[in-house]
């Protein structure tokens, strides 16, 4: 699969301009005794603060490439680079190191830490990395606030509505100001009002922080608030582009 | 180093919150591990009172913290082998803030025979002032009086060695010896005073003269067998015995009562080994409850741990996790456990009485109150024992914990 990119003029691989670059990727796993085709030849080119929905039917490779792209699950064969750094080939702690520093997650299942408040929870990763106490403090509250949490942030996850802790999930993800945020079916577990929250404050984000953000997402509504649709159908990318032209190219 | 603090102390936070998530779990395995904390340390000073106790009667039976000889007298005990007058030297040295008491004794075997019976025995002549700070004789003393000076005329027998020789207190007996002439030496002595022991050789074994007396009769002069030293603590009997040796010159034995008596040495080594034992055997049956708990542990946080590894954090930071989680449950019990124990034997500070049971093991040196006493050495063996086993029991789990895929973990329902 040719690589395609939303941009008009190619960006130099590995330039700062390039945010993710997959080269002819490739990604089979096994279910019972069945081998599936997760990513077949996949090339692909994120530039810097894009806002690309990944989309495909249920097994169609979203959450392979999301988890590929973000050092989640190595590649079979192929070449990928987030952020100036080369994914595929790194061991288990270097991919670790990598996401720690490179990567902000969203899950689906909010994925909070039950025993930490709001405020702990996005202050986790930064607590990881080594972020002096009052500066990470004061990151938290302002990223708190970003989200619309401002006053809730002693609350533990289980005091706290659905869209709410999908909101510290997103703060947690932005905190550490990631060079990419990688979003796997944010709304899934949302309701309609929450999920059109969540999508307008993750356009406010992309816009205001300017950080690259990838979702992958089945949900018509959702592509529509991101400015490029990949679109992938059995671990092959069959379009890419603005949202109401990606299905045709 | 402050971002390792930092995630240290993050990880100690998430320890202690996770330890309480499944609160009904945690207090059944820490009441465990306070019940094994307590009985380690209640049992290992029962056993080091009881120890303590015989070292203390053993060294109450004659020998003193530390003793000086003749070079050749522990081979050969005879008269052929005393000592000289002390040396002024020497004798300043015993009068040192180190040495709490000492005396000399005239230490020879002999042969005691009354109008009934003969029997061999060993003849001390003792300085009964200096002696009275020292040995048992003058406590245990059951019937009769105690020797009023070294020129008391009378003698101390066990209570056994009267009924074997079928005598009585008051009788007279005659002690037969040999001078250094190798000259026969006997004398009559009338029996003053009659001795209890615990142990039954001391009883039928030996018999106490006055020092000037058993010398007049050896035709010895002022020489004297042994010299029998106490200091402050029986622990420290060898320093007192390289201090004493030093002003004592090389002509004289000094030797600490390690020494003079190995087996009670010994069994101060096998407590030891028998506390470790106890702990380990106590531990092993933990821990089997305590892996069960971490290996739960991780099982019902087998997303939280995915979600951990997919932010970033390195798999030696989850083992670090599990590990602290296990600590911290530990730390908790044994100072539970620790405080449970200290209270017990502040309890029964004033001993056990186990006279029901132990009239066979007065043959043992055993008394029959048993005071238990905590030692820092055996609580160090069972504290540190515990949290080292029980650091290499979390590892297992907490490996398990770090080698899980992020994805897949995430996946767990």
């Amino acid at each position: 699969m040719a690589s395609v990119s939303a941009a008009e003029s190619t960006p130099v691989v590995g330039s700062p301009e390039v945010t993710v670059e997959c080269v002819d990727v490739c990604k089979t796993y096994r279910q019972g005794d069945l081998e599936v085709v997760g990513l077949d030849h996949v090339s692909l080119t994120i530039e810097k603060g894009e806002f690309v929905s990944l989309s495909a039917p249920s097994g169609g490779g979203k959450t392979t490439l999301l988890n590929t792209i973000g050092g989640l699950d190595p590649p079979d064969s192929g070449r990928i680079t987030v952020a100036g750094t080369r994914v595929d080939g790194l061991g288990k702690a270097e991919r670790a190191r990598l996401r720690l520093e490179k990567i902000g997650f969203v899950f689906q299942a909010y994925n909070l830490i039950p025993v930490l408040t709001a405020r702990e929870n996005v202050e986790f990763v930064m607590q990881v990395q080594g972020v002096a106490t009052a500066t990470r403090r004061d990151r938290a509250s302002a990223v708190l606030a970003q989200v619309g949490l401002d006053g809730l942030g002693d609350r533990r996850p289980t005091q706290m509505s659905g869209g709410q802790q999908q909101r510290v999930a997103v703060a947690r993800a932005i905190a550490s100001e990631p060079a990419i945020v990688l979003a796997d079916e944010p709304t899934a577990n949302l309701d309609s009002s929450s999920s059109q929250q969540l999508m307008e404050l993750f356009v406010e984000l992309n816009e205001s922080l300017g950080s690259t953000f990838v979702i992958a997402t089945h949900d018509l509504q959702v592509m529509g608030y991101t400015r490029r649709q990949v679109r992938l159908l059995d671990g092959r990318i069959v379009g890419d582009g603005p949202p109401e032209t990606a299905s045709h190219s | 180093m402050r971002s390792l603090l930092a995630f240290a102390w993050l990880n100690v936070q998430l320890a202690w919150r996770n330890l309480w998530r499944n609160y009904r779990r945690t207090l059944i395995m820490l009441a465990a591990i306070v019940l094994g904390a307590w009985s380690m340390i209640f049992m290992a000073s029962l056993a080091r009172g009881m120890v303590t106790q015989m070292v203390r009667d053993g060294l109450r039976a004659l020998p003193g913290h530390v003793q000086i000889h003749h070079p050749e007298y522990r081979e050969d005990p005879t008269v052929v082998n005393s000592m000289p007058p002390l040396s002024s030297e020497l004798r300043s040295s015993l009068e040192s803030e180190s040495v709490v008491a000492w005396t000399s004794r005239v230490r020879v075997p002999a042969v005691i025979t009354s109008e009934r019976d003969t029997r061999g025995v060993t003849l001390v002549g003792i300085d009964p002032e200096r002696e009275r700070l020292l040995s048992f004789v003058a406590d245990d003393l059951a019937e009769g009086r105690f020797l009023e000076g070294s020129d008391d005329k009378g003698l101390i027998v066990g209570r056994k060695l009267l009924e074997r020789l079928e005598t009585d207190l008051g009788k007279r007996v005659v002690v037969m010896s040999q001078d250094p002439e190798n000259d026969v030496a006997e004398r009559g002595f009338r029996i003053v005073g009659v001795f209890d022991s615990d142990l039954a050789v001391f009883e039928e074994g030996f018999v106490f003269a006055g020092e000037a007396i058993v010398q007049q009769m050896l035709r010895i002069g002022e020489q004297a067998s042994e010299i029998a030293i106490i200091g402050d603590d029986y622990r420290d009997a060898e320093r007192l015995a390289a201090d004493v040796a030093v002003a004592a010159g090389g002509e004289l034995q000094v030797e600490p009562w390690m020494e003079l008596d190995p087996m009670l040495q010994t069994m101060m080594g096998l407590l030891d080994a028998f506390i470790l034992v106890f702990v380990v055997i106590i531990f092993m049956a933990l821990s089997f409850g305590l892996v069960n708990t971490l290996v739960m542990a991780v099982f019902e946080r087998t997303r939280e741990i995915g979600l951990m590894l997919a932010l970033g954090v390195a798999p030696r930071s989850i083992v670090a996790q599990v590990i602290v989680e296990c600590v911290l449950l530990l730390l908790v019990g044994l100072a539970v456990g620790n405080l449970l124990a200290w209270l017990t034997v502040s309890a029964l500070s004033d001993g056990i009485d186990i006279s029901m049971v132990a009239e066979g093991m007065a043959d043992y040196g055993v008394g029959s109150v048993i005071t238990p006493r905590l030692g820092l050495r055996d609580l160090a063996i069972a504290n540190l024992t515990v949290l080292i086993l029980g650091f290499l029991a979390s590892l297992s789990p907490a490996l398990r914990a770090s080698r899980l895929e992020p994805v897949k973990a995430l996946s767990e329902s």
